[in-house]
């Protein structure tokens, strides 16, 4: 019952997080809704199957850890490269110039 | 001991996903000491030996912090991708931390990414490039206060 509801609640935030790729204007804001969503969507689907499959908690566990140091690692790396690339968006601010585009004093 | 402890976290590793027989305890073995030599010749990098003292208080400080703040998040990317016109204010802020510790910095970084509306970008020694769906603070201060400083808080009990 329990892992039912995991499951579910999980592909609910996998589609939330495609939803968003889909919706969302621009880059960033693409990888922002799509790290947070699959994120939890993981975790939620991963804990779902360890509990319906005591024996392989521990397992799940561990991936689960490993999903968590890596995947916002990912999306920032995407994100760098992204800006680095790309003509940017409509921005309110945007600090980040003085980093890439060389006025900051190395 | 640089080369046991490798050694260990990653033969730890093989046999948790692979699972607990003599083969692959075996296998498991001989990847771990290739495994072991290439990194320790390729990558730089120190193993703190307070590091399993330090994951306890990590577990039950920051944890619950962390999933409360995911949720929150999750809660927050529905709330944006499911309203008819998404509300955006965007824009990439700097944030000064004190942290000091590569490991701490990561946490920080990554748990920021996983909190509502930012994403981190970069890292500048002790400066945190963020991307914000909606910019709030005007100040670089007020920034610190909304995106970082609970955080920064929490990871200043474990990392100190």
């Amino acid at each position: 019952m329990i892992a039912n509801i995991l499951l579910v609640i999980g592909g609910l935030f996998y589609m939330l997080g495609g939803l968003g790729v889909f919706r969302m204007p621009d880059t960033f804001n693409r990888i922002q809704a799509g790290t947070k969503a699959t994120t939890l969507g993981a975790f939620s689907i991963l804990l779902g199957v360890g509990v319906s499959e005591p024996s392989w908690l521990l397992k799940v566990v561990f991936i689960i850890i490993l999903i968590a140091l890596t995947n916002p690692i990912g999306s920032s790396s995407l994100a760098k490269a992204a800006y680095q690339k790309n003509k940017l968006p409509e921005l309110t601010q945007d600090d980040l110039k003085e980093l890439y585009r060389g006025d900051k004093n190395d | 001991m640089k080369y046991l402890a490798t050694f260990l976290v990653l033969f730890a590793s093989y046999v948790l996903l692979a699972g607990f027989e003599v083969t692959e305890l075996a296998v498991g073995a001989v990847i771990a000491v290739i495994l072991t030599i290439l990194i320790t010749k390729h990558v730089e990098y120190k193993i703190d030996y307070l590091l399993p003292y330090k994951l306890v208080v990590f577990l039950v400080v920051y944890l619950p912090v962390f999933i409360y703040q995911l949720i929150l998040a999750n809660i927050d990317v529905a709330r944006r991708v499911l309203s008819p016109k998404i509300p955006l204010n965007s824009g990439f802020v700097k944030i000064k931390t004190d942290l000091d510790g590569e490991f701490g910095k990561l946490t920080l970084a990554n748990s920021i990414t996983l909190t509502p509306g930012t994403l981190t970008v970069d890292v500048d020694n002790d400066e945190l490039y963020i991307h914000c769906i909606d910019v709030k603070g005007k100040s670089e201060e007020e920034n610190r206060k909304n995106i970082s400083s609970l955080f920064e808080r929490v990871l200043r009990v474990v990392f100190k």
